[in-house]
């Protein structure tokens, strides 16, 4: 039992920022915009140095896969009280593709090589929403999965997990190695304090390629169009009744 | 209360019919019966801070009414066709505008008026002028000194519909904007075209940029780019005759004639109406930083304070203090978590400028020379605005929580950095266990101390063991009363505290002048002796 966790960090857009698309059309505009750390990622992190500090993990290690800045969110969880980070680099045309089905190829990889007994991930990432990596980590590596977790404990070499589901509550145990997603209501992720940012420098980020890990990034995905949600019209005021109803048979809905 | 509600609404109703009836609407009987009806919570100003004999002793208190004229049919006829829908009657509607945000002043007008345009102010002052009618200019009502709202039956003129941005120049920065402006909405507006609005306060969601102009608002970004005297380039003023003046420069340098716009900044809505105005805006910085520190004694906080504009100066642009009993208030009340351990002082410094990295270096630099010679023991820092937010929320909301801690005394006073605690602290022992909780906070970075002491009701006890020994110990050190929360009804007696009688009796002259009827705003910002 090598007490192993792999936390997974993504590198979004601040959820506080207006967004807006390219005006090609191809995406989002990313450019000199805020970017942090994936809220659910946050909440990950969090809990895998809960475990820690219960000791009933022994290491804590930071992954997050992108371009030169995605180090900047690893110092972030390194912050927060992870051991160590990997970069793993994507950087160009493979960035812009990047998708879970990548992600999860080299979250599992990455679990084999470091040895890992548990990976917690963010449910879903706020910029893409897609609630996939996770799921497809669990199968690459044929592991038991606890995702949209609010609840964890660890119980010997097994996981208790609740899960928030459409239902309410469902609880299950699996055992270990697995894969965990965060959900909302699992923990309220810490300030990082000056005392731990200070150490957080000194800790190790290890830069890895994909190749390294035997991890083909190519896509099935193409993106054909980003566009902007239907303007919201603004609403009628009428000064009375007879109005109301001249209006809404002008509009042909009476 | 709704009852009380009913009953006066039947009682304002009688009225109406007893003036159209000829007959002049019964003044001290209403006021006596109305006040039988409302017995407790203070609804009228008159019962603000009564001394033990149920007498107006306190200064603070309003004084008689002056012999303004009483609205008539006929006025309410001139300001309904002058604004057509957008004069106000319904006691329900007025009601919000007659009471302020801290809801320790209540005043009894009848009539709220919204104009839209410069023409339509000028026409209901003229003719209230005319008429010897009293105007209650009214912002977003969000002031803590009384000053907002109505003290008898003065008509209350709202700015709230006046809230075109007129123009903003993208290079030089310049906006140009109506009065009734929200200042959070300016902000974004200006955010989408790369540029800030150069002040910031915990009110901005509902205060007006007019309102803002009209109190010389500092707020929290005082430090860094200035106060409204300088970054306010023009306004547009209407007097109390009507007459409409256009000083809506939009030049940064103008040295012909007198400057009179300096004369209506902070001037509290007493010597004209401001209806438009013209700032100079800061582009937005591309990097921002806050860091939330914790001290454990107040001397570190003023050693930090130092060490922060040694290394961070020219990128600063706020550095706010609380003490633990603010924190307290906001981990009970508004069940804010503290971001850090508990210290007894945390400091919010934030920090604006034009490149990360830059920043980020000189930022680490300090944090790491203020924990290693431990002026600072514990802090976090962020980045993302999400959590930029939230930080700032533990500063700008303890005014919030204090509402929350039962009737609140505020004071906001100036004093040399270095005495700035000792007044809480003297405070806290003056008062013993006669107050719930004494709290300190402010802009430490300007000298500005916002002091607040909270009982579980109205205290007049209380409130004389606060006054006049808060003002004379600002006296002492030469320290201002008010120092940017303004005089309003609450504060204007004490003004001799931080101002000389001939300095005093010039601001007399100065209002005979441009109000000789005294219409505008009355039974604020300058003392009762003056009259």
């Amino acid at each position: 039992m090598s007490g192993r966790v792999l936390v997974g960090v993504k590198r979004v857009i601040d959820y506080a920022v207006k967004i807006r698309v390219k005006a090609d059309n191809t995406g989002v505009v990313t450019d000199g915009v805020k970017h942090s750390m994936n809220p659910f990622c946050e909440i990950a992190v969090e809990e895998a140095v809960k475990l820690k500090e219960k000791k009933l993990v022994k290491e804590v290690v930071a992954v997050s896969c992108g371009p030169q800045q995605s180090q900047e969110t690893i110092r972030t969880a390194l912050a927060m009280g992870a051991d160590r980070g990997i970069h793993v680099e994507v950087s160009g045309k493979d960035y812009e593709t990047l998708g879970p089905l990548q992600v999860s190829k080299i979250m599992a990889a990455l679990a084999k090589k470091e040895d890992a007994q548990l990976i917690i991930l963010g449910k879903q990432a706020i910029d893409d929403d897609c609630n996939q990596t996770g799921q497809m980590t669990a199968a690459l590596l044929d592991w038991p999965q606890g995702t949209f977790a609010s609840e964890v404990t660890l119980d010997g070499d097994k996981i208790k997990v609740v899960r928030e589901i459409d239902g309410g509550l469902e609880t299950i145990k699996i055992n270990t190695p697995a894969v965990l997603t965060a959900d909302l209501r699992l923990n309220t992720p810490r300030y990082a304090t000056l005392p731990n940012i200070m150490k957080a420098k000194k800790k190790k980020i290890a830069n890895v390629k994909p190749a390294d890990l035997g991890v083909n990034l190519t896509s099935r995905l193409e993106v054909l169009k980003v566009e902007d949600p239907p303007q919201r019209q603004a609403g009628m005021k009428v000064e009375t009744v007879e109005d109301l109803v001249g209006k809404l048979k002008e509009a042909g809905k009476v | 209360m709704l009852g009380v509600f009913q009953t006066t609404q039947k009682l304002r109703t009688s009225l109406r019919l007893l003036s159209r009836a000829g007959l002049p609407p019964v003044d001290l009987q209403v006021q006596l019966l109305l006040r039988g009806r409302c017995p407790q919570s203070a609804t009228f100003s008159r019962e603000l801070h009564l001394g033990p004999g149920g007498s107006a002793s306190s200064p603070a208190a309003a004084p008689q009414r002056l012999p303004f004229s009483r609205v008539t049919v006929e006025d309410l006829t001139f300001f309904r066709k002058t604004l057509p829908g957008r004069a106000i009657t319904d006691p329900d509607l007025v009601q919000s505008s007659n009471e302020d945000w801290l809801k320790s002043v209540r005043g009894s007008s009848e009539v709220l008026l919204r104009p839209q345009t410069t023409q339509e102010v000028s026409q209901i002052l003229s003719y209230c002028q005319s008429r010897n009618l009293a105007v209650n200019p009214q912002g977003g009502n969000t002031g803590l000194v009384g000053g907002s709202v109505p003290v008898y039956d003065e008509i209350i003129l709202s700015t709230s519909l006046m809230n075109n941005i007129l123009s903003f120049d993208k290079i030089s920065g310049i906006l140009t904007c109506q009065a009734g402006c929200v200042l959070e909405n300016l902000s974004l507006y200006l955010e989408e075209r790369d540029y800030i609005m150069p002040l910031d306060l915990g009110a901005k969601g509902s205060c007006q940029i007019g309102g803002n102009v009209a109190t010389n608002a500092g707020g929290l970004r005082l430090l860094r780019y200035g106060s409204l005297r300088g970054t306010v380039l023009g306004l547009e003023v209407v007097l109390a005759d009507g007459q409409v003046l256009d000083c809506l420069s939009t030049l940064r340098k103008d040295n012909t004639g007198y400057d009179l716009k300096q004369l209506f900044i902070g001037s509290e809505g007493t010597l004209g109406v401001i209806t438009a105005v013209s700032i100079l805006c800061p582009r937005k910085p591309k990097s921002v930083n806050v860091v939330f520190l914790g001290c454990e004694t107040f001397d570190q906080l003023l050693k930090s304070f130092q060490l922060c504009k040694g290394m961070l100066g020219e990128i600063l642009s706020a550095f706010e203090f609380l003490d633990s009993e603010c924190m307290r208030l906001l981990n009970t009340h508004l069940k804010l978590a503290n971001p850090i351990s508990d210290c007894p002082f945390y400091i919010v410094i934030e920090t604006s400028g034009s490149d990360s990295d830059h920043d980020s270096q000189k930022l680490h630099n300090f944090l790491e020379e203020a924990m290693t010679s431990l002026l600072v023991t514990d802090g976090t820092v962020a980045t993302e605005e999400s959590k930029i937010k939230t930080l700032w929320s533990m500063r700008e909301r303890v005014t919030e929580a204090l509402t929350h801690d039962g009737f609140t005394y505020k004071y906001d006073i100036s004093l040399p950095v270095e005495r700035i605690y000792q007044l809480v602290t003297d405070m806290r022992q003056h008062l013993g266990e006669r107050a719930r909780s004494v709290v300190g906070y402010g802009h430490v970075g300007d000298g500005n101390l916002h002091l607040n002491i909270t009982s579980s009701a109205k205290d007049p006890a209380l409130l004389a063991s606060i006054e006049p020994f808060i003002y004379e110990w600002t006296a002492k050190f030469q320290g201002s009363i008010s120092a940017e929360h303004g005089l309003g009804l609450k504060k204007r007696n004490y003004i001799y505290y931080s101002k000389s009688r001939p300095t005093v009796a010039v601001m007399g002259k100065m209002k005979t002048l441009l109000d000789p009827k005294g219409i505008l705003n009355p039974y604020k910002t300058l003392p009762d002796d003056l009259k």
